[in-house]
């Protein structure tokens, strides 16, 4: 355990490793990969939100015989895309429940043919009542979903809240409402299959988790888990948009490459990946909090309800990290949290960075400075006096054993963004600006690896091998931009003691690495990097006792000692299992317990300039400090930093999702808008560390956490600049007129 | 792509004359394309109509500015870029060369030409305002010869407009008599860069003394097509700009535009936000009290 | 082909190449597709993303938006034709350093965006960079790290990366 020694390798900015080949334009995603005698796909998709297919008829002026047709009857093993209910079928089979579900796929070697062809099927429905909002379902006149449209309900208790609102000095009441969103990744989803008798399934494709496509191809298509194998090609982007999603692009194409007989791409232009993927749940929480004269908070009563669409995909667990996020990084005694995730008749909801906690944090964070202003206190000091600490317990009864340094986060944000100065100077200034600044801030926590003993199971098995001269690291988890393939081949190197050059990833595929898990939830760095590091010693102390490699090595001492193990055993290989940390007990049942092993700590501030001529909200300079444990390499972590801050400030005030009758409208990137290079603020990155012992050299997870604060800390901003409240995201300069008086102009310049 | 390359004939003639030939040769049947920024994203949802297309990329006698005594003329196919780069025009027509600037991106002002900005017709146009606000005077050519007419006149409706089957829309005229003038442009979008207006306002007035000579005020996206503001400049014009003369702008503005709610924005933030636009402007020229 | 499409030829990274295609092809298309040349992607086909962004004729132009025919004896640069002797340029250095490119998706368009940028303005202000890079969106990075590398890339004497050629 040397998370504490000084590191060579791990810490460094070492550059990407797959860096030269993606500056070369050499990186091959999937749509740059040709197979011989390789077809194309499509899908056919539902026009209507819901209904029975009456009908499907084929134009006749198309010669059909050159196609290929998959239907649901097409299916050899089940018809459901396996994630954690069966609800959501392949291929609807008489009867759809969103827009844009699939129907039916097409299959033939030229695309313009292809597309002709899919133009030219007509399917006549019998529509069927929809619902498309959270309030619609709630009201459950029209069942769309099991009995009652709740697709997963948690309910967390802690203490009584219901004693506490007669003796509260304080009772402050708020609803908080988050849009759909995006991901907007700039390589839309894709892959191609191929299938044989003899090989079964093979599928290259856009992915986060190979394993989860091959789980979900082993019940399409009831074969053994040898025959199906999945491939990760180079990923331009992911943020959770090709965690689950792919397991329905790969099915479809597995089925069309079946039945044609020849290799099947099917990569979605921008149009369809906008209309017909995944996006981040919608939300409404709300609030009502009782404190005492002093501001500190007595209880807690969260509603959460989430749009989940129309199955249940991953609904449950974004719910549950939502739950478990929404009491905010603060100590209160008395808590109830309420989720639900509601089912509409519209294109699933999916995982995305953040996973819930975005939404609840948003919530928590805008209604703390809703508190504020309701008791008349600095927002600051109402956090500082509510702040989790060290031996602390959360909503779960989880004692806070790793130190907990929310008030020195907070006091280097302020001070790094001058946030005092700069009040005291907007104040003056939008007395007479047309042009009105403001400042806001969010704390926050975001919870590491999958939540209480889901990493027990995942039972995750990693490590490395030696081949060709070179240590690989055996992991299915994947890069897509991320940082993986560079801190896990830097951990390796590490720990063995050799150089950064000397280690390569091994192809992210089924047949030849093991299951690390998905590459998801933040849990890369510590979960798998960790083992990784444990099968790097372990090796080393194998080698050590076996082959007689010395306490202290060079790298071709090293590289010889494993060809002496090779000519005695056959392979190099060390690969380790997952260990729980100790004390990690949690209650599925009551929701209590260690709901994650570790936490990363956060806090954001943001400079916002809403301009009153025209309504415009606009993030002039950002500040993002954070302690995420051991920082395993600089860049990359103040890249996914920077890149999870932008995506925040999308998710705050420019991205929104526009459904008409269930379908989305502004399926373009000219009116799905996502900010550019003129738009994107100064952010500056600060890192405190604090190694965790149970993760990789220290390291706690990363990747999510910078996109849960941005939206809070800006409608705080918000209301700090107008004083006038915000609780929606997307907050569009139209709301913003909405609620704003008339503007204020610079007084007549006469008198200037 | 949704769209059949195969699907279309694309023909270069190479030179004005040929292009107007084949245009006279079938009115209506080919559909000039210039830097395709516009045709080019039909194409690819599967959406272009025209089958056949009749490029006017690189033909020299469509590309120039060239000034004049008194005016400037600037041939359909000169791209934004050059726009942009010109010195002429950025003294003598500098709203042009703002709006020059907030095409799309570096990349498609290259290839965006004004000539396509304009026929295109979108009630959003970004150079349409300048244009309306200058006087512009666009010229027409056909195998008959040609014909100018104040480009307030060219678009008759949503995506309609004055040219005939065989005509072409050869330049665009500008008097060069802004000089004294206050100028005004603003475009308000989704975004800073890549952003098709929500409304956008431009404005030029003469002030003497005190008192409005002459106004213009055009605005983008608060009509079928970018369009002047009458009743707005009524009020303006002939008299000084007072906290009354504003408000009166303002509310005269707001009665004479009937904006519409779309995928982008709203009309209420449409006319709202182009009120405020005005009164920016209006307070401008209140604070200069004496011209440029 | 079966067709009688005019022969169109393009100078690509230097190359002289010939290609017989229809007229309304894309040029995104031809490079990709009938060159061979995949180091320039397509993200949207509306020209938002520029992550189709090469240079033709000196110019910046989203590929996704030209029709072959107007590529008529153009010469045009791609990521491809950035490397020097198969080695990284000064500018794609740069982003290696610095960490400009995360899923690598956005990085041929960028880096010629930059390239152009560059041969325009070889030591391009913040505002500038910004200008320049305004049409070619990453999701990844939130650009930081992008402008990082163009700056250091403009501190860098040497032939600009528009000099260059893939051999």
């Amino acid at each position: 355990m040397s998370t504490h020694a000084k590191t060579r390798i791990v810490g460094s900015p070492v550059p990407r490793k797959e860096g030269v080949d993606k500056l070369l334009g050499r990186a091959r995603y999937v749509d740059d990969i040709e197979r011989e005698g390789m077809w194309h796909g499509t899908t056919v998709r539902s026009t209507i939100p819901r209904g029975l297919v009456q009908s499907i008829k084929f134009g006749r002026h198309i010669d059909w015989t050159e196609f290929a047709v998959v239907t649901a009857a097409d299916i050899p093993g089940e018809n459901h895309i396996q994630l954690i209910f069966a609800d959501q079928p392949c291929l609807a089979d008489g009867r759809v429940n969103h827009c844009d579900e699939a129907i039916l796929l097409l299959a033939h070697p030229d695309k313009c043919k292809l597309r002709e062809a899919a133009a030219a099927v007509h399917i006549d429905y019998e529509s069927l009542p929809p619902v498309f909002t959270i309030e619609e379902s709630e009201r459950q006149d029209t069942i769309v979903w099991g009995a009652d449209n709740v697709l997963k309900s948690f309910l967390l208790e802690k203490g009584d809240v219901d004693s506490a609102w007669t003796g509260a000095a304080h009772v402050v009441e708020g609803e908080y409402r988050t849009g759909a969103q995006e991901h907007l990744y700039i390589e839309n989803n894709g892959c191609i299959a191929e299938f044989s008798a003899e090989d079964g399934v093979t599928v290259w494709g856009s992915l986060q988790c190979p394993y989860y496509v091959h789980k979900s191809l082993l019940a399409v298509f009831h074969l053994p888990e040898d025959k199906v194998r999945v491939i990760q090609t180079e990923t331009g982007g992911a943020f959770g948009g090709k965690e689950d999603y792919p397991s329905t692009l790969a099915s479809h194409a597995a089925l069309l490459a079946m039945k044609c007989g020849h290799p099947v791409k099917m990569v979605y232009d921008r149009m369809e990946d906008l209309a017909a993927t995944t996006k981040r749940h919608p939300s409404r929480t709300r609030h009502r909090t009782a404190l005492d004269a002093n501001g500190k908070l007595l209880a807690m009563d969260i509603d959460i309800a989430t749009d989940g669409g129309a199955y249940s995909t991953l609904s449950s667990t974004v719910l549950s990290r939502a739950t478990l996020h929404s009491p905010g990084p603060y100590v209160c005694p008395n808590i109830r949290v309420r989720g639900r995730a509601w089912a509409t008749n519209t294109v699933p909801y999916g995982a995305f960075r953040g996973f819930g906690a975005p939404q609840a944090i948003f919530a928590i964070e805008r209604h703390m400075d809703e508190i504020a202003a309701s008791l008349g206190m600095d927002p600051i000091e109402l956090r500082r006096r509510n702040f989790l600490h060290d031996g602390d317990t959360t909503a779960t009864e989880q004692g806070m054993r790793e130190p907990v340094i929310l008030d020195k986060l907070l006091d280097r944000a302020l001070a790094e963004s001058g946030y005092h100065a700069k009040r005291a100077l907007f104040v003056k200034q939008n007395a007479t600006s047309a042009v009105k600044r403001g400042m806001g801030v969010a704390a926050f926590y975001h919870g590491s690896g999958f939540t209480g003993s889901g990493e027990r199971y995942l039972n995750s098995l990693a490590g490395i091998d030696v081949t060709g001269g070179k240590v690989r690291v055996l992991v299915s988890s994947t890069e897509f931009g991320q940082g993986t393939n560079t801190i896990l081949t830097q951990i390796a190197a590490e720990a063995i003691g050799l150089d950064y050059e000397d280690v390569v990833m091994a192809p992210p595929d089924t047949g030849i690495v093991p299951n690390s898990g998905p590459t998801v939830a933040s849990r890369t760095s510590m979960v798998v990097g960790r083992l990784i590091e444990r099968a790097s010693r372990q090796l080393v102390a194998l080698l050590q006792d076996q082959v007689g490699l010395a306490n202290s090595f060079t790298p071709d001492e090293f590289f010889g000692a494993c060809e002496r193990y090779r000519a005695a055993r056959g392979e190099v290989v060390s690969l380790c299992r997952y260990e729980a940390p100790p004390n990690i007990f949690w209650d599925d049942q009551k929701y209590s317990g260690e709901a994650y092993p570790a936490y990363a700590w956060s806090v954001h501030v943001a400079q916002v300039a809403v301009d009153t001529v025209t309504y415009s909200a606009e993030v002039e300079e950002f500040w993002a400090v954070q302690e995420v444990g051991k920082v395993l390499n600089p860049v990359l972590a103040g890249g996914q930093i920077e890149g999870g801050v932008a995506q925040g400030i999308g998710y705050a005030l420019y991205e929104k999702v526009l459904l008409q009758n269930g379908h989305m409208v502004n399926n373009q990137m000219t009116n799905y808008i996502m900010p550019t290079a003129e738009d994107v603020p100064s952010i500056h990155v600060y890192f405190e560390e604090i190694p965790f012992s149970y993760g990789a050299y220290g390291a706690k997870g990363i990747g999510e956490l910078p996109h849960d604060g941005p939206a809070p800390a800006v409608l705080n901003a918000v209301r700090d600049a107008v004083g006038v409240s915000f609780n929606t995201i997307p907050l569009m300069p139209e709301d913003l007129l909405a609620k704003l008086n008339a503007p204020l102009l610079v007084e007549e310049a006469a008198t200037a | 792509m949704r769209g059949n390359a195969e699907a279309h004939e694309l023909v270069a003639p190479g030179s004005l004359d040929a292009v107007l030939h084949l245009l006279a040769e079938a009115p209506g049947a080919w559909t000039p394309i210039a830097g395709g920024t516009e045709v080019m994203v039909a194409h690819a949802a599967g959406r272009l109509a025209a089958k056949k297309l009749l490029s006017l990329w690189g033909i020299p006698d469509l590309r120039f500015i060239q000034a004049a005594a008194g005016s400037i003329a600037i041939g359909a196919c000169t791209t934004f870029r050059e726009l942009r780069a010109s010195r002429v025009i950025a003294t003598e027509l500098p709203l042009l060369a703002k709006a020059s600037a907030w095409i799309g991106s570096i990349a498609n002002q290259s290839r965006a030409t004004i000539g396509g900005n304009l026929v295109n017709g979108s009630p959003a146009a970004d150079s349409s305002p300048a244009l309306l606000v200058y006087d512009a005077e666009i010229e027409l050519i056909s195998v008959h010869g040609r014909r100018r007419l104040p480009y307030a006149h060219f678009h008759t409706g949503y995506k309609k407009n004055v040219l005939a089957p065989d005509e072409l829309l050869y330049a665009i005229h500008f008097p060069t008599r802004f000089a004294r003038h206050r100028q005004y442009l603003r475009k308000v979008g989704t975004r800073r860069a890549m952003a098709i207006s929500k409304v956008a306002l431009a404005a030029a007035a003469l002030v003497d003394e005190g008192v409005v000579r002459e106004v213009r005020f055009a605005a983008a996206s608060l009509a079928a097509f970018p369009a002047r503001l009458p009743q707005a400049e009524a009020v303006v014009c002939g008299r000084p700009i007072t906290t009354e003369t504003i408000q009166a702008a303002r509310r005269a503005l707001l009665d004479e535009v009937a904006p519409i709610d779309d995928i982008r924005s709203t009309a209420e933030y449409r006319k709202q936000v182009a009120a405020n636009l005005l009164e920016e402007f209006l307070a401008e020229l209140q604070g200069a009290g004496v011209p440029q | 082909m079966s067709r009688n499409w005019p022969a169109i030829e393009l100078v690509v990274n230097g190359d002289k190449r010939s290609v017989q295609a229809p007229p309304m092809r894309r040029l995104l298309d031809v490079l990709r597709e009938d060159l061979h040349l995949t180091g320039t992607k397509e993200g949207c086909g509306e020209g938002e993303c520029g992550s189709c962004s090469v240079r033709m004729n000196g110019e910046l132009v989203n590929s996704c938006l030209v029709p072959l025919l107007q590529a008529q004896g153009a010469t045009i640069q791609t990521v491809e034709g950035l490397a020097i002797d198969g080695d990284l340029h000064p500018l794609q250095q740069a982003f290696l350093n610095c960490g400009g490119a995360q899923c690598g998706i956005c990085t041929p368009g960028m880096l010629i965006a930059a390239t152009h940028l560059l041969a325009n303005n070889p030591h391009p202000s913040m505002a500038e960079i910004r200008e320049g890079l305004a049409g070619n969106l990453c999701r990844c990075t939130g650009f930081k790290r992008i402008f990082d590398s163009v700056l250091a890339a403009g501190q860098i004497k040497g032939p600009t990366p528009s000099e260059s050629h893939a051999r």
